[in-house]
């Protein structure tokens, strides 16, 4: 009998439709709490924010570290939008639809923005690029502390809640399958090889620069959709989430996962988020257990040690340089 | 009939140091043209010029005719002039097979959205570019390391893997930096065998930097010998073996 081949379902969409549906299921039953939805929604931002920043730094070999000014870009961009609109009629209709619209506009500008810092920035190689992107990311950041219509070092507040589980998802889903299709296509092998040897890449006939601003731009993109989708669940936007400080924590997330592993980035993203809130947890209960002194400042104690322990004992992150079998695609014969 | 190459007058400095001066070159389709001197003659800096990476002080180059000086490397690789590197310049993480790949991305058709949606356009693409990198890794006798890392493969493959590289890019003038360096008698026989090969099957022009003289004398149609960014001596192999200046460059002055 002749076989009907089936159309393969994608894995990886399969694999996200099961952890929707399960954690939608745990929290209308309410057996998961609203807290920790909450942290899971964190975490898929996070997702978007180190799967962005792998593609600068792990696949294109480049090495920012200002992602979290695009990620305020977009949460200011479109955090001023929607306060805009709905300030004027709270109920102005299709509120979701003027939502996307803001994220997206966010994300644009960010990009916008990342292309006017990436293209004179990345001539410079390593050390010296991550000054001067860290330099931009700060300027980036003073400015928001000076606009006094975005509301300076107040931030921007009363941003409407639109962010939810449902929307953070989706968007999450879409980054990496982008991401992962970008990387694993001719264009991904261009900026593969731009990490490798980067002179080599040239004299292959590969335009080095365009696929180091391209990696770029789309990181910053997609940063900016994360930043958007923050300001809407945080419901507002402060310049001190996005500093250096902030970057750097992404930057940990891509190395503890994996530089160039968009699978380790995932797995950090949630790992790190949970950790870093699960010693909150675990440190208040261990002081009121013992009576022992312990306050909330050792959570970043033990997490930096954590850290430390990890980039020992697994120096090449994670994943290393691995996919998950989830997210690499079918190989054409 | 004008030459493939065609270099006129072409000096280059690194600040107050002449490293090349006024070079001419005719390379003719079709030769085997070699380039021979002595260390830190201005072999290396005359590819870094033809490819560039550096732009030349003064002179020109053309190729096919068209004036290349000045331009960026990755529009010199897409005019049909590809290198390898005297230290081997490879994507040592990837595969064997994504190294070709990667060479044959500028002569892809498939736009970024394509990629991303997988569009069968793109999917046929990827293909046919599989299957030509396959043949290639097969005529470089490579073809059971194509999804090796290229870091895993020994030094004498890595160099037949640039060589394959450079290959992929459809050059009709390919520049080999001392591509003998570092190989055992076994090995060099096999390069000249090789080198003669490509010639023959993919219709391209050779340049070689070499030391190797056996590599020179061997297959070279026309050399060249330069010493201190001078021309010393040019024409076929048997002259410039015999000429004088040539071999008190190599070997140092009679009486001295």
């Amino acid at each position: 009998m002749a076989k009907i081949k089936l159309p393969k379902f994608p894995k990886f969409l399969m694999a996200a439709v099961v952890f929707y549906l399960v954690i939608q299921g745990l929290y209308t039953t309410g057996i998961m709490n609203g807290y920790l939805l909450h942290i899971i929604n964190q975490s898929l931002i996070y997702v978007i924010l180190a799967v962005s920043l792998n593609l600068i730094n792990g696949i294109t070999g480049q090495f920012s570290l200002g992602h979290m000014a695009f990620a305020g870009v977009g949460a200011y961009v479109s955090g001023t939008i929607t306060t805009l609109i709905f300030k004027i009629n709270p109920s102005t209709p299709g509120g979701i639809w003027i939502f996307i619209g803001a994220i997206l506009v966010g994300g644009l500008v960010a990009g916008v923005v990342g292309f006017l810092i990436g293209f004179p920035s990345l001539r410079l190689k390593g050390d010296y690029l991550a000054i001067v992107t860290m330099g931009f990311g700060e300027i980036i950041r003073t400015i928001f502390n000076n606009i006094d219509y975005v509301g300076g070092p107040r931030g921007l507040l009363g941003i409407p809640m639109y962010s939810n589980f449902t929307v953070i998802f989706i968007a999450t889903v879409l980054t990496v399958i982008i991401i992962r299709n970008l990387v694993q296509s001719s264009h991904g092998r261009a900026m593969l090889s731009i990490r490798e040897n980067e002179l080599a890449a040239e004299l292959v006939g590969i335009n080095t620069t365009k696929y180091k601003v391209l990696a770029f731009v789309i990181g910053a993109f997609f940063a900016g959709i994360a930043g958007g989708l923050f300001a809407h669940l945080l419901q507002l936007a402060h310049p001190t989430q996005f500093g250096f400080l902030k970057s750097t924590e992404v930057l940990i997330m891509i190395y503890v996962g994996g530089v160039g592993s968009l699978t380790g980035s995932i797995i950090a993203a949630f790992g790190l988020t949970f950790l870093s809130e699960g010693l909150r947890i675990g440190i208040r209960a261990l002081a009121d257990a013992t009576n022992l002194p312990i306050g909330g400042e050792w959570r970043m104690v033990v997490y930096a040690l954590l850290l430390i322990f990890i980039m020992l004992f697994r120096t090449e992150g994670i994943m290393g340089t691995k996919e998950s079998k989830l997210l690499k695609l079918e190989e054409v014969d | 009939m004008s030459a493939l190459l065609n270099i006129k007058g072409m000096s280059h400095y690194f600040g107050g140091l002449k490293a090349v001066s006024n070079f001419n070159y005719e390379v003719p389709s079709g030769v085997i043209y070699g380039l021979i001197g002595p260390n830190g003659s201005g072999k290396t800096t005359t590819f870094n010029l033809i490819t560039g990476i550096y732009t030349p002080t003064e002179g020109k180059i053309f190729f096919e005719d068209k004036d290349i000086t000045g331009q960026k490397p990755y529009k010199i690789v897409q005019a049909g002039i590809a290198r390898t590197f005297q230290n081997l310049r490879i994507f040592s993480s990837l595969t064997a097979l994504e190294n070709i790949k990667i060479a044959k991305h500028f002569s892809s058709k498939s736009s970024i959205a394509s990629s991303i949606l997988r569009l069968p356009s793109f999917l046929k693409e990827e293909k046919s570019t599989k299957r030509d990198s396959l043949e290639l890794l097969e005529l470089m006798h490579l073809a059971n390391r194509a999804d090796e890392a290229a870091k895993n493969l020994p030094y004498g493959e890595l160099r037949r893997l640039e060589i394959a590289r450079a290959l992929a890019t459809k050059p009709k003038l390919i520049l080999l930096d001392e591509p003998a360096a570092g190989m055992n008698p076994k090995e060099v026989d096999e390069l000249m065998n090789l080198i003669t090969r490509i010639r023959k099957e993919f219709n391209v022009t050779i340049f070689l930097i070499e030391h190797h003289m056996k590599v020179v004398m061997g297959i070279c149609e026309y050399i060249k010998v330069i010493d201190f960014g001078e021309t010393i001596a040019e024409g076929l192999p048997e002259v410039v073996a015999k000429d004088a200046k040539v071999l008190e460059a190599y070997l140092g002055k009679r009486g001295a």
